[in-house]
Order: C-alpha cells, then sequence, then structure tokens
C-alpha cells in the first residue's frame, strides 16, 4: 500500500450530504476485474451530461460545466470537501479506487459511512472526520479563495489551512500506523497464523458444524 | 455485571486476538463470493503468491451480472462482453482455488444472500461476510455478518480472519401488532425513516421487539437487509425456535445428531434481559403503514396516503437543499400526493424480497387482475433457482404471467442494473429494492422502494395505492 505522511494540495468543495457509492462511482464501471483505471468515471454521472460506458475514451464527453471538479480553479485537486455521510451504499472498493485514481489523497467530512471509511485506508486514502463548524469553515473559505489549498500532517493529526489554522482529528491507532508505513494488513495477520490456528483448534471442539461443511 | 447483547456474544466467540493499538482479529466462519467484488482480490492473491486458508469456509455463485432472460446458451451466450468476462472470472477462480461455485445455470444459483441460508451456508452464531453490503441480511439469523470491501475479501481470503473493531450496540424495539398489509419492508422503511441513513453508523441494530419476534424468518431477512440502509454494517435478531426450524435439513447445515447439538448451542443466541444498549429506539408497530419512498436516499419515505415534502417547510438548510435536489432528480413536485404518482415500470426482486414468501405475497394480490396498460413492463425476479421451482411448484408464475408480468431467472436483476434490466431516464419504478440513489437502477431512472404487496398492487392500477384498499375491492 502506498504509504501518507504529509500531504499539501488543492482543495474541492463537493456540497451535498450523503453522497452515495452509486454516485461516486456508477455501477457499470464495475464490471473491471482490474483495480486501476476508475479515475475518468469518478461522479460519471455527475460530471458528464451523457451515459458513460465502460471502457469508453472520456476525453470526447460532454461535461457539466456547473459540476465542480469541472471548474478549472479546482483542477488537479487533491483534498475532497463533503458533507455528512460521505460513501453511503454499497462496498464496493471501486469508490476509493476511483478517488484515488482521479487523485484524492484526502476526504474532509463531517460523517462517512461505514464500510467506504474502512476501505479507504486500505488504498492509502486518508478520511478525515472533522465537526460540522469545521468543515462549513472550509468550505466557506475554500470557495472564497482560488488556489486555495490544505496540508494534511498525519503524524501529527493536523489539517493545516492556508491562514496557519490547525484542525486536529482522530484517527485509529492502527490505521495510522498502517497508512505511515505503507504496511500490507494481511502480512501483518498473517504474523500471527499461531493464534488463529489455536482458535480453529478451540473452535472446533466447541460448534464441529462450523467446519468442513462446505463442499461439493 | 450487566449482561450481554447478542452481538457481544458474537463479538467474543469469535475474538482471536486483542492487539494492544485497539485493534481486533476476528474469525470469520462463512465468505460468499461473486462476480464483482472478487476478482481483484484472487488476483492479488496470485500476485503475492498466497494460497486461501481455509477452502471450505467459502461458497460462490455470480448474480449481480447474469442475464435473467433465458440463459440455456450458458455463460458463452453473455451478451455484454465485460459482464461475459467477470462470470468467467468468478468461474475460472472458484475452479482454480477449489472453491465451490453454484454456477449460472446451477438450479441453486441466485442471489448471494438467498442462496447463503437457503443452503444452510449461513448458521445461527457464525460470522459470515461477502463483497457486499447487504450482508447484514444473514443476522436475521442469529450471525454476525457484514459487507466488506475487495481488499477485506482478499485479506479473508488469505487468513480466515478480519481486522476489526467492536461496533456499538443499538437497539431498534417494535412492540405491538401490524396491521393487516403492514410488511416487514413497512417496518423496515418505516425505521430508516425515523432514524435516517446515518441513524445506525459505528453500530450493529439488533432489531426486537413482539413485532418482530412475530416476523417469519424470511421478513427478518428483509429487516437485516437493510440495516445497511440505516447506515448500520450489521443488523441481528435474536434466535428462536423459527430460526432453528429454518436449518433443519439444509445442504450445508449440519445434520442428525450434530444437528441436536448445534441447536441446543444456537438458543443461547440471544440479548440478556440486562443487556446494556448504547443506543435504544423504541416503535410502535400500530404507527406503520404501508410505505413509498418519493426521493432518493432510503430516508426520504412517507406512508402511502402522505405527500412528497415542501422544502420551503424544512428549516434545516442542507436538508431543504437535499429534498429541492432530489425532487428535480425525481420529477415530483413539493406537496404532490404519492399515490398520484405514476409508474412507468415496477420490479419484484433483489436480496431485500425475492424469496418465496415476497413471491406469494405479490400473487396474492396480482391473481385474476391485469397490469395496468399504462405500464410500460412488470418484473418479476426470484432470488435463487430454488425459489423459481418452488413459486413454480405452486403455480405463481402463471398467476403472474397471466396478469402481464414477466417470469425471469434469478439474479440481481434491475436492482442495480448491472445486467440488462434498467430503467430509461425519466422513468418511475415501484421496485422491491433496496435503494433508491441517483441512477442506481438505470441512468437517470427513479426509483421508488416498496414492499412486493405494494409493487403489485401498483402494477395493477399504474400510480401508487394503498394495497390494504384495492384487496377490499
Amino acid at each position: 500500500m502506498k504509504k501518507f505522511t504529509l500531504h499539501t494540495g488543492i482543495a474541492a468543495p463537493l456540497d451535498r450530504a450523503n453522497v452515495d457509492t452509486d454516485m461516486i462511482i456508477p455501477k457499470q464501471f464495475l464490471k473491471s476485474i482490474k483495480r486501476a483505471g476508475f479515475g475518468p468515471n469518478l461522479f460519471d454521472e455527475l460530471r458528464y451530461l451523457d451515459e458513460g460506458q465502460p471502457d469508453q475514451d472520456c476525453s470526447g464527453r460532454p461535461l457539466n460545466t456547473e459540476f465542480v471538479l469541472n471548474q478549472p480553479r479546482y483542477a488537479g485537486a487533491s483534498v475532497l470537501l463533503a458533507r455528512e455521510n460521505f460513501g453511503c451504499g454499497s462496498s464496493r472498493e471501486h469508490a476509493p479506487w476511483a478517488l484515488d485514481d482521479y487523485g484524492f489523497r484526502v476526504i474532509i467530512a463531517p460523517s462517512f459511512a461505514d464500510i467506504f471509511y474502512n476501505n479507504c485506508f486500505k488504498n492509502g486514502l486518508l478520511p478525515i472526520v472533522l465537526n460540522e463548524a469545521q468543515v462549513d469553515q472550509l468550505f466557506k473559505e475554500v470557495e472564497a479563495n482560488q488556489g486555495y489549498q490544505l496540508t494534511v500532517d498525519l503524524e501529527r493529526q493536523v489539517v493545516i489551512s492556508p491562514s496557519g489554522d490547525e484542525f486536529a482529528f482522530e484517527v485509529d491507532a492502527f490505521r495510522k500506523h498502517c497508512l505511515l508505513n505503507g504496511l500490507d494488513d494481511i502480512g501483518l495477520t498473517l504474523q500471527y497464523a499461531e493464534d488463529i490456528k489455536a482458535y480453529e483448534t478451540r473452535r472446533r471442539q466447541e460448534a464441529p458444524w462450523l467446519f468442513d461443511a462446505i463442499h461439493n | 455485571m450487566a449482561g450481554k447483547t447478542l452481538y457481544d456474544k458474537l463479538w467474543e466467540a469469535h475474538l482471536v486476538r486483542q492487539n494492544e493499538d485497539g485493534s481486533s482479529l476476528i474469525y470469520i466462519d462463512r465468505q460468499i463470493l461473486h462476480e464483482v467484488t472478487s476478482p481483484q482480490a484472487f488476483e492479488g492473491l496470485r500476485l503475492a503468491g498466497r494460497k486461501p486458508w481455509r477452502i471450505d469456509a467459502n461458497l460462490a455463485t455470480p448474480d449481480h451480472n447474469v442475464p435473467t432472460t433465458a440463459r440455456s446458451g450458458g455463460v458463452d451466450e453473455i451478451v455484454d462482453p465485460v459482464s461475459r468476462i467477470q462470470v468467467k472470472t468468478l468461474d475460472s477462480n472458484c475452479d482454480d482455488f477449489g472453491i465451490v461455485e453454484f454456477k449460472m445455470n446451477d438450479t441453486r444459483q441466485g442471489i448471494v444472500h438467498v442462496v447463503g441460508p437457503e443452503q444452510g451456508m449461513t448458521l445461527p452464531g457464525s460470522t459470515v461476510v461477502c463483497g457486499d453490503s447487504h450482508t447484514s441480511t444473514h443476522g436475521a439469523f442469529g450471525a454476525l455478518a457484514h459487507g466488506i470491501g475487495t481488499s477485506e475479501v482478499e485479506h479473508v481470503l488469505a487468513t480466515q480472519c478480519l481486522i476489526a473493531k467492536k461496533m456499538k450496540n443499538m437497539l431498534v424495539r417494535v412492540d405491538g401488532e401490524l396491521g393487516a398489509g403492514v410488511t416487514a419492508k413497512d417496518v423496515v422503511l418505516h425505521i430508516i425513516g425515523v432514524i435516517g441513513t446515518a441513524g445506525g453508523t459505528g453500530c450493529a441494530i439488533e432489531f426486537g421487539g413482539s413485532a418482530i419476534r412475530s416476523l417469519s424468518v424470511e421478513g427478518r431477512m428483509t429487516i437485516c437487509n437493510m440495516a445497511i440502509e440505516a447506515g448500520a454494517r450489521v443488523g441481528l435478531v435474536a434466535v428462536d425456535e423459527k430460526t432453528i426450524e429454518y436449518f433443519r435439513g439444509r445442504a450445508f447445515a449440519p445434520q442428525g445428531e450434530l444437528f441436536e447439538q448445534a441447536a441446543a448451542a444456537w438458543k443461547s443466541l440471544v440479548s440478556d434481559a440486562d443487556a446494556k444498549f448504547d443506543r435504544v429506539v423504541e416503535i410502535r408497530a400500530e404507527d406503520i403503514k404501508p410505505q413509498v419512498t418519493w426521493g432518493t436516499s432510503p430516508e426520504m419515505v412517507v406512508a402511502v396516503d402522505g405527500s412528497v415534502p415542501n422544502p420551503e417547510k424544512e428549516s434545516d438548510a442542507v436538508k431543504a437543499d437535499g429534498i429541492r435536489r432530489a425532487l428535480k432528480y425525481m420529477g415530483l413536485s413539493a406537496d404532490q400526493k404519492i399515490t398520484d404518482i405514476q409508474l412507468d415500470r415496477v420490479f419484484i426482486g433483489s436480496c431485500t424480497n425475492s424469496r418465496i414468501e415476497d413471491l406469494r405475497a405479490a400473487a396474492e394480490v396480482v391473481k385474476g387482475r391485469k397490469v395496468a396498460a399504462t405500464l410500460k413492463q412488470a418484473l418479476v425476479v426470484p432470488g435463487s433457482g430454488l425459489v423459481k421451482a418452488q413459486a413454480e411448484a405452486e403455480g405463481l408464475d402463471k398467476i403472474f404471467i397471466e396478469a402481464g408480468m414477466e417470469w425471469r431467472e434469478p439474479g440481481c436483476s434491475m436492482c442495480l442494473a448491472m445486467n440488462p434490466d434498467k430503467l430509461g431516464p425519466g422513468e418511475h419504478c415501484a421496485s422491491t429494492s433496496n435503494r433508491n440513489f441517483e441512477g442506481r437502477q438505470g441512468f437517470g431512472g427513479r426509483t421508488h422502494l416498496v414492499s412486493p404487496a405494494m409493487a403489485a398492487a401498483a402494477a395493477v392500477v399504474g400510480h401508487f395505492v394503498d394495497v390494504r384498499e384495492l384487496m377490499a375491492q
């Protein structure tokens, strides 16, 4: 996994609540069997005026110029400002893959849906929860200032605005450790293979029906 | 010391280890795989040179992409080439790793969340995961079940564990008696309307109370299925005699003496009387009427005798903006009556409502009636090949076909339109599925979530109607 330590980038404000994973990456793009290449279809139905198809060249498609990411001032944005319950809906990891592929490294919102939140960490994407007043303040500042950039320092757990304001955020110690070091979860878990085997031996005694049941 | 909740018990029984940093490793008894969220997980295993930890904990079946029209030509005749590759990739991955798969034309194939319990793969007291958020469905049997992302699918394949953090305990208690014509779907839509789509975020929701106990296990599956629409990854219902009897004789469930041993253990899968919940919501069953969603989030729901809300009456600016946006997308006006919404298509199916009881409820409504001439299509898609066979044995297929509905092969179908079943731009659909998000059922499509009985009633009249009134005629 990609490391995340310190990041500075242009912030883009997506001002709507309950942005769901169907909106982040519509279902027709989930047919890919790869992890990469979802960026051009991020927010497809908001971003383009026509219906997108998998494997289509998006460069000639009609753009919805009102959509925030199509505005030149937010070109190259890597920090997404969002509203409550961001990422609700399905478990598709294609949502963080699409955000990552587009170039986002950080999403800041007052709340996230659980599965999406968890999926972000598996992909080197940092979801940050700030309170509503703080998020409101950032929305106002980004809309008022062209080229507005935010810095995120994961080690210190702060978001830093251009004027030097610092917003502290919480992050689970384990997830922080994995992001800072770009660690692979599976490798970490396999270090505990003996614990897993010991659990299985014990569990087999207690609930034998949970073992050796599914076969042709 | 306070007693334990059902969730506490399931968590403790699966705890492999607790790390100093607060994260835990929990053991996963069962994983269900489908074609959309598994290919990258298998690819990851191969790239790292890893093998599945336990083959016999996995079961696979293609559901999201499969066509629901005649498919005797097999996978090679799936018209959409991208879908075809995805289904073939699942087949070859399962073949390569030796994972049991019910392939597209196996009669046991179907929607993962219908197939798992039907086969006794899901069991009370087990942990069940799948790369699909509606895995919460399996909690109806006192199993700890939730959706995971593809990285976690790979993690479970490789380690049989998940890195997890304990959730909060929430109890939604529905006491009283449900009125005639009010179903599990109406109960869960009503609950989401009360607590909101983020109401259960961070929680495992246990659904309890006399109204939940009186539901069949299939009704409880409908409720737990939509826990995720209330923000909760996990929905749970305590085990009772109905739960235990459901599993007797199922293919992967224990048999004979082992079943009795398991059944004795399953009886403890209830929350203790003095268990402490972090949050409790109480709902009176008598307050619940047939529900219809009007907007683009499942919490945008009202009773069938209600009206579409007016954003001018909403004091919260973000909410008012959400209502305006939804009205525009849905092509509805403020204060419009729900029964005035004209429909283009009706969809009866999905992991929420495609089991035999759902089909019986819909058939009861359309029996001897005809689909409204104004409708373009009314689809009935059973949840599995076995549900389809059961429905045909009961003659339900004939009732649907005589009414002018289409009787299809099993799959996810129009719930998320990854196969050819989809809405056209601007079309309104009465759907028994679980999400009414923008574009969910097709680009520009307008979804209204309802129960199977309400969808069937809407099919007959061409607009929403209180099924209780239709049946009284």
